[in-house]
């Protein structure tokens, strides 16, 4: 497939503006937390015993919320590169134009 | 009393506002998530392949996350309940090693030959007739496989919410279809990675809840030995001599059947896995994707076997006539143990998990129609905005075939397994003619196709055949009914069978026959590097403890230790 050198108004790629999952998974998490401690601290005696004498919404709920606050820990202290323009990235261009012999 | 209303349907579960309100946030941010990828789509590769672009962490985890599954998930619990600790070594032995040696060995030919896809490996390795039968069983393999996970979703989901087949199917598949449309591979791939999460989060209290209610890790082991898996049953190893006497069978099928052919088989050459690794933004990238998804490989059997164990201690009757069938463990142990709240979680999970499979194949799909079938053969030299559009119509078709494939298994549901099994056949061959092919510069083009079909009819061949040997019957004992054999004996000695075929044959034709030129292989096999590859000293070297051999060798050493606490 020879589209990019042949065809210089081939479109560039623009996979560089993909967000970063980080913040998406961080705050899912940390919502659910939050939500599972809730739902932990109004458990009723039956469920916890139906949970072999552990209130696992409390549990799972501090687990999923520590979780979600480390990602987005990662996320602020290591954000994403800002997307580079292609046409200037020459290693960029040329690695994506690359094809098949 | 409680006893006749278990009876009307022990999987039912009582799901409320909490738990709908979980499930409701989750669908909805997976909806999200296929919506912002769209803006990072320019080009058919951005659709296709997510631009080549992602880093490592997130092919990493979306190459194990793709394979597991909902079917994966449920199966390996039966397994579990069913084998018991032998089930790991479709992990350890029947993973790991695989998974390394795609990434330290078999992704610098897939990622430094710029291949779109597997089957594109082979169109430049070999020829057209050998791309055209690879990519046309991979393309029809993995679409009605998406419709199988499909079924089996809607099947759960009957089970556990009542809700009818129908509903279930066209309610997911528009799920699925919106996401990845709009997304594209990139969409399919996070989504893939937050399942990941998701899933972890609804095995872990099962196992948590599971393991208390039976006394710890020690009860567990004391509570199983009671059961029809006797004090054998967290051994992995022990039965596998020759006579053998352990569920899978013995070592030379596990070892060579399931460890070698099968497991390389699938992990190297099944494109719904490489094409994670062929997206990322770099060869290192795309090398440590599998090694990072070895990880969470070599710990996932501790949150499905282990359930699968509780399952057969605390559910009476398991997998016997008079319960409920081994597929049931996860469901069961969610409805005995999980209060609302951690059960949403759960309930996400295993949905999106169903749903990730669906996907995974889906996108695997898009990718070989459009850039091998439809650009190579059909329509030649359009513009890139062509096959963009391409291939969204092809995943739309994809979905649409995945529904009516769902529908008709509804109807005739051994028409699954019979799927499956076919497919199987077609799987078994490909490692030997992908490990010939990249290291022996000789091999002609013709022993491509040859070797492949040889090694495919072998497969089918074998498995009837397997039927009357009695070796692979517990004991010895012929079964003229064949219902008691082996069938993961017969399945491991069939995949050797077709290895050899296969191996045999494309060493015969290629003796009889002329080499490709050594300038139409470069980058393709060992010893012809690629003119065109990056000079290496320019490419970043990753830190110390991200570099590939660590990453490989360290999961090596890992499986191996535990293997030998698990003897």
């Amino acid at each position: 497939m020879s589209q990019n050198e042949t065809q210089p108004s081939a479109p560039q790629s623009a996979a560089a503006k993909l967000f970063d999952l980080r913040v998406l998974i961080g705050g899912l998490f940390t919502f659910y937390g939050m939500v599972l401690i809730i739902a932990g601290l109004f458990a009723s005696p039956a469920e916890i015993q139906k949970a072999s004498g552990i209130n696992i919404n409390l549990w799972m709920g501090i687990g999923m919320l520590f979780v979600g606050l480390l990602f987005l820990l990662w996320w602020r202290l290591r954000p994403l590169p800002p997307p580079v323009d292609p046409a200037r990235d020459d290693d960029a261009a040329s690695s994506q134009s690359h094809h098949a012999s | 009393m409680v006893l006749p209303l278990l009876a009307a349907n022990p999987l039912r579960l009582t799901l409320n506002v909490l738990d709908f309100g979980i499930l409701i946030i989750y669908f909805a941010l997976v909806i999200t998530i296929g919506v912002l990828a769209r803006r990072a789509i320019a080009t058919s590769e951005d659709f296709l392949l997510a631009g080549r672009s992602l880093p490592a962490w997130i092919t990493g985890l979306a190459f194990i996350s793709a394979n597991l599954g909902a079917i994966e998930i449920l199966g390996m619990a039966a397994n579990g309940a069913q084998y018991g600790w032998s089930t790991v070594h479709f992990y350890w032995i029947g993973a790991v090693p695989a998974m390394v040696f795609l990434g330290l060995v078999m992704m610098p030919f897939y990622y430094g030959s710029r291949v779109r896809s597997v089957p594109e490996y082979l169109r430049r390795r070999f020829n057209a007739p050998t791309h055209i039968f690879n990519a046309l069983t991979f393309a029809v393999a993995t679409v009605l496989i998406a419709g199988v996970n499909l079924y089996a979703l809607a099947i759960i989901l009957e089970a556990l919410l009542g809700w009818p087949l129908w509903t279930s199917i066209i309610i997911a598949a528009g799920f699925v279809l919106a996401y990845i449309t709009l997304g594209g591979l990139s969409g399919a791939i996070y989504n893939e990675v937050l399942q990941f999460f998701v899933i972890l989060a609804g095995l872990i209290p099962i196992v948590i809840v599971g393991l208390a209610h039976v006394g710890g890790w020690a009860g567990l082991q004391a509570a199983v030995s009671h059961t029809p898996l006797g004090p054998a049953a967290f051994s992995s190893w022990q039965g596998t001599g020759i006579p053998w006497t352990n569920p899978l069978g013995d070592w030379i099928g596990i070892v060579f059947g399931l460890g070698f052919v099968l497991s390389f088989g699938y992990w190297t050459t099944n494109f719904a896995e490489v094409q994670r690794a062929l997206s990322a933004k770099d060869l290192s990238a795309g090398q440590r994707t599998p090694l990072i998804g070895a990880y969470p490989k070599i710990f996932i059997p501790f949150l499905t076997i282990i359930p699968g164990l509780i399952a057969l201690v605390v559910v009476p009757h398991l997998g016997s006539a008079e319960g409920l069938p081994y597929n049931d463990a996860i469901p069961l142990l969610m409805n005995k143990f999980l209060p609302n709240g951690v059960l949403g979680v759960a309930m996400a999970g295993l949905i999106a998990a169903f749903m990730a499979g669906m996907a995974a194949n889906v996108s695997a799909f898009n990718t070989v129609f459009t850039y091998d079938l439809w650009q190579t053969y059909v329509r030649r030299g359009r513009s890139d905005r062509y096959y963009l559009r391409v291939g969204r119509i092809v995943t739309v078709a994809g979905v649409l075939i995945g529904i009516l494939t769902a529908f008709i298994a509804a109807g005739y549901s051994n028409i699954m397994n019979y799927i499956q099994l076919l497919f199987s056949f077609f799987n078994a061959p490909l490692f030997a003619t992908f490990l010939i092919a990249m290291f022996w510069k000789r091999v002609s083009p013709m022993a491509g196709i040859l070797g492949l079909a040889a090694g495919t009819i072998a497969a089918g061949v074998f498995h009837y055949v397997a039927f009357n040997i009695p070796y692979f019957y517990p004991g010895g004992h012929f079964d003229p009914t064949h219902a008691t054999i082996n069938a993961q004996m017969q399945n491991f000695y069939g995949a050797i069978a077709a290895f050899v075929a296969d191996a045999v044959v494309t060493v015969i034709v290629t003796l009889l026959g002329r080499p490709k030129p050594l300038s139409e292989l470069a980058g393709l096999v060992w010893g012809v590097p690629d003119p065109n590859a990056p000079d290496p000293s320019k490419v970043p070297k990753p830190t110390w403890w991200a570099s590939p051999a660590l990453l490989g060798w360290g999961a090596l050493a890992i499986t191996f230790l535990l293997s030998l606490i698990f003897l």
